[in-house]
């Protein structure tokens, strides 16, 4: 859109240039230290980058702290219903599809009670990318149980430790017919956020993100934890994946070569006890998207509606 | 083929055909499913429209899915009023009974659907069937009907037809439409018609079969049925189309502009969305069957925020699921058409079956305050026209729109004047010019709580819709003089809605002794049995209610001109005199409870939950017996 066209000698001259601050909104009321922060600057960062018009960008999220989100972009948006972020954002691209959406949801609004919405909306495969903000915990409700809370975490509901296994949520996309694009990265690494958010956007299709959050509130020792912890971490790398900078790769004490195109190691890693991964897990470009039927039968003119509507009297006439 | 005279077959007993002059009938053709009584009804509907008779068609559906054949819940079959004039309803008991075998009309006496003197014309092979103990039952049954009273006529249809086709199964409904056009004197010629439009995809030989099965059950009733009526017809003159409420309700969607049906499959809603489907390919448009009830509104919500209107269809459970989004479409004022075809409930209740149940669900069903505008077609021509309605009323004042219709006119076939489209009923293109500068996004007009929406792609429009309570700059806030006004704000749109409405037509005097009060589909069956009631000199009116929220102005002056009112509706109330029910805990039918709030009337009801069409005959003896308790 911005900088040099084919030939070389004519500018592309944009009507209006935005800068970070056309995407900023308001002071975002999280607490000191949460992830939530992290993303929302990695996220107008990326609008601004990508020169978004923020009235052609849309932020539909659920309810919890996560998804305040779109009250902190100056942009429109829709901050919707516990666990039905889904639906709206999907109703928003079918009928729209010159939109940029964007999907803010928790681990409690994804995976607990919106779940149903979140395995069809794989399946669906809309030109949507999709942030899930995985603090392991509710934090807006002040500390309850998380479908992703690890075996053993205290909380409100559970004072002596979570009971079950928690879900896997990479795992479970991936294991959906019709997965697009699956990427997992960490709100303490905005180089590797940055960058995985930038190739879900730009893939064309559902790009299914879990963010690795601190929840500084109510998981202060986990918060530090994950960040320390290098030992459980590996970067996933290829031509075909996520880019990093040096310095982010860096970071990393362990990296592995992996190509995206291929869905059983990317399940296996999905599925490791020991290890992290950040990266690109899966991405393919040729699953078929619901939004491109949705778009294939809008903009038909009065004249053929009235048409329609005559041949259909025609048909009941007695 | 041509038409021609009836001829005396060779052995055939001539019979004298004087035929009676009658001005309406009802008649119904039952059998196991699959053997096309329905297609041989509607087909006799659609001729009798055509010669400018009055008809009401209803089909009877089976109960289960595959049920064993010759049982009472494998009976299918269409009952088909037709009168002289107009006819608005199912009516009362049948005249005529054409069955495919003994067995199914056992499952319509079950519903009271006949009575002494009705007439069942019964298919006689089984008479003669290898097995004994179908010859046993057919024999018993004809002995049962008899003894109810009915006159029973074995007909040789199987035989008949066999002389003409070599599968009977799969042509005798057309050699009944034959029987009934004689029956009733039809024009065979625009009955041939008619079967060539059936037929009109398959081939000439097809047509050709069908039009000799026609003219065999109109010769062999000729020469056979010594019973013969003439129904002179009053309508005609003008183009009509025939169809049922649900096909009337797609075709409405279409008139109205909406692009986007947002639906999850649910009895007995579910076949708008397969007409619409089929239509909206030409026309311009989307079916969304989503994962659930949930995702069908959220869907249709989000599309509505981004463009023009949309609609979401379900019923009773559906409805059920619904109610968080409901809340915040009230919240967001987000404009939204969402259709409720009422079933049997609570719970999955009965499906196929007929009732007004959901009204309260719909006015309060929500957690918190939620106003919002509720319409409620009484006729086919009415699910029509109320879409576009409701579309034009949920732009017009940003709010969810209901309608709600229910089983009795979603398979209720009825004919209407053919609709004259125009360009003006279609949602307009969606607005992309930039906001107005310094304009809220809830800037609410005091006079009547109406506010501009911004629609994505609205440059300057940019904010977050949020089901929070939010000033008018879309604000979350959670101040005490904030959530007063944005409630109130919400709560004036139907304030300035109700001034728009007319007082409702009374039927009849506009006053007297009772007035009836109805909603919805009762509207010809409350109106047919004040016309009865009024012909014995009871001075009795209804009145029809369209709109469900806000009401129709004047209400309360109207009821004080009458001695009594009561509303008459299927859904549940406590019978006036159960011993076990103190007056104070009566619990009253939903619509009697609304007005008896509204209106400081004493208002009774009358109503049940049989699953039925309300008949003429009983809101009759409901009349009776409030006006004249000494006969009752
Ligand atoms: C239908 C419904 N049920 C429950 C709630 C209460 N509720 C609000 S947020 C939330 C949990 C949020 O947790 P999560 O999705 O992980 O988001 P976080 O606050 O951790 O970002 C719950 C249970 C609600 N708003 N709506
Ligand atoms: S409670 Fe946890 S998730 Fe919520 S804002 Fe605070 S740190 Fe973030
Ligand atoms: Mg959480």
């Amino acid at each position: 859109m911005y900088g040099l066209k084919p030939d070389p000698c004519v500018l592309e001259v944009p009507d209006k240039y935005y800068s970070t601050g056309d995407y900023e909104k308001g002071v975002a009321r999280w607490c000191p230290g949460c992830g939530d922060h992290s993303v929302l600057s990695a996220v107008q960062k990326l609008c601004q980058e990508k020169q978004l018009p923020p009235e052609k960008t849309v932020f539909v999220s659920g309810i919890g702290c996560s998804s305040r989100f779109p009250h902190y972009m100056k942009t429109y948006g829709f901050h919707g219903l516990h666990g039905r972020a889904f639906p709206v954002a999907e109703g928003v691209k079918f009928r729209r599809p010159d939109l940029n959406v964007f999907v803010v949801t928790g681990d409690g609004d994804c995976l607990s009670i919106g779940a149903g919405h979140w395995i069809h909306s794989i399946r669906y495969n809309m030109n949507l990318t999709v942030l899930l903000f995985d603090n392991q915990i509710y934090g807006m409700t002040k500390k309850q149980t998380s479908p992703t809370s690890p075996m053993g975490t205290i909380s409100n509901t559970h004072p002596h430790g979570s009971v079950l296994p928690p879900i896997n949520p990479i795992q479970t996309t991936l294991g959906v017919s019709n997965v697009s694009f699956v990427a997992q990265t960490a709100d303490w690494l905005p180089g590797h956020l940055y960058a995985t958010i930038k190739a879900a956007h730009e893939h064309q299709g559902f790009s299914f993100v879990k963010i690795m959050m601190r929840c500084t509130k109510f998981l202060p020792e986990e918060a530090k934890k994950m960040v320390g912890d290098k030992e459980h971490m590996t970067l996933l790398q290829h031509s075909d994946g996520i880019e990093v900078d040096m310095a982010t790769a860096n970071l990393f004490k362990h990296t592995v070569q992996h190509d995206p195109a291929d869905i059983h190691q990317a399940r296996a890693y999905s599925e490791d006890p020991e290890m992290s991964y950040l990266g690109l897990y899966y991405r393919d470009k040729t699953a078929p998207r619901y939004d491109l039927y949705g778009a294939h039968n809008l903009g038909a003119t009065s004249e053929q509606k009235l048409k329609v509507l005559e041949e259909e009297f025609d048909k009941f006439a007695v | 083929m041509q038409p021609q005279p009836t001829t005396t077959a060779p052995g055939a007993n001539p019979v004298q055909r004087s035929r009676k002059s009658i001005s309406q009938h009802i008649v119904e053709i039952v059998s196991d499913s699959g053997e096309g009584a329905q297609k041989a009804g509607q087909s006799f509907g659609a001729i009798c429209a055509k010669m400018g008779n009055g008809v009401w068609t209803v089909e009877i559906i089976p109960s289960d899915i595959q049920p064993p054949p010759r049982t009472k819940e494998s009976t299918s079959g269409i009952r088909i009023r037709i009168g002289s004039g107009v006819i608005t309803n199912a009516g009362d008991e049948a005249d005529i009974v054409i069955a495919f075998n003994e067995i199914a009309p056992y499952s319509r006496i079950e519903q009271d659907a006949y009575q002494p003197g009705t007439k069942i014309l019964l298919e006689s092979m089984w008479a003669t069937h290898d097995d004994e103990e179908v010859r046993e039952n057919y024999t018993r049954a004809i002995t049962d009907f008899k003894k109810l009273g009915f006159d029973v006529y074995e007909v040789p249809m199987q035989e008949e037809c066999l002389k003409l086709v070599p599968d009977a199964r799969r042509g005798k409904n057309m050699w009944v439409l034959g029987l009934l056009c004689q029956l009733y004197n039809r024009d065979i010629e625009i009955a041939a018609d008619q079967i060539r439009h059936t037929f009109r995809k398959k081939t000439q030989n097809v047509i050709d079969v069908n039009l000799q099965l026609l003219q065999g059950g109109f010769d062999w009733a000729g020469q056979h049925l010594d019973f013969l009526y003439d129904l002179p017809p009053t309508l005609g003159g003008i183009d009509q189309v025939v169809m049922n409420g649900n096909e009337a309700l797609s075709l409405g969607i279409i008139a109205s502009g909406i692009e986007v049906c947002s639906m999850y499959p649910i009895t007995p809603a579910t076949s708008t969305s397969h007409h619409l489907a089929e239509c909206f390919e030409r026309a311009g448009g989307l079916v969304h069957q989503a994962e659930d009830e949930i995702a069908a509104i959220g869907f249709a919500i989000g599309s509505s925020y981004s463009g023009k209107p949309a609609v979401t269809i379900t019923s009773g459970p559906g409805l059920a699921l619904k109610t968080e989004f409901i809340g915040l479409a009230v919240m967001a004022e987000m404009p939204l058409v969402i259709i409720n075809v009422q079933r049997g409930g609570p719970s999955t209740g009965m499906p196929t079956k007929i009732e007004q149940s959901d009204l309260l669900a719909v006015l309060y069903g929500q957690p918190g305050d939620t106003p919002k505008i509720v319409l409620a077609p009484s006729t086919i021509e009415e699910c029509f026209q109320f879409v576009i309605l409701a579309r034009q009323i949920a732009e017009a004042f940003r709010t969810p729109v209901f309608i709600l219709t229910d089983s009795n006119l979603a398979t209720g076939v009825q004919p209407f004047a053919r609709p004259k489209p125009r360009k003006e009923w279609f949602a307009p293109p969606v607005d992309q010019s930039p906001w107005p500068q310094g304009l809220n996004p809830y800037e609410w007009d005091s006079s009547n709580g109406i506010s501009k929406r911004p629609i994505p792609g609205q440059r300057g429009g940019e904010f977050t819709v949020t089901g929070l309570n939010h000033n008018k700059e879309g604000k979350v806030s959670y101040l005490p003089e904030v959530n007063q006004r944005s409630s109130t704000m919400r709560s004036r749109k139907l304030a300035a809605f109700a001034k728009t409405l007319k007082p409702p037509q009374v039927y009849g005097e506009d006053h007297g002794d009772l007035l009836i009060v109805g909603w919805g589909s009762t509207r010809g069956a409350i109106e047919e049995a004040v016309d009865r009631a009024r012909a014995e000199g009871i001075a009795v009116s209804s009145v029809h209610l369209r709109f469900m929220s806000p009401f129709e102005p004047d209400l309360a002056k109207l009821f004080k001109n009458f001695k009594k009112v009561i509303t008459a509706e299927i859904n549940y109330s406590d019978p006036v005199d159960d011993e076990f029910i103190a007056p104070e805990h009566r619990r009253y039918a939903q619509l009697a409870w609304v007005l008896r709030a509204r209106t400081l009337v004493d208002i009774g009801c009358f109503s049940n939950v049989h699953g039925q069409p309300m008949r003429p005959n009983s809101i009759l003896n409901a009349i009776r017996s409030i006006t004249q308790p000494q006969n009752a």
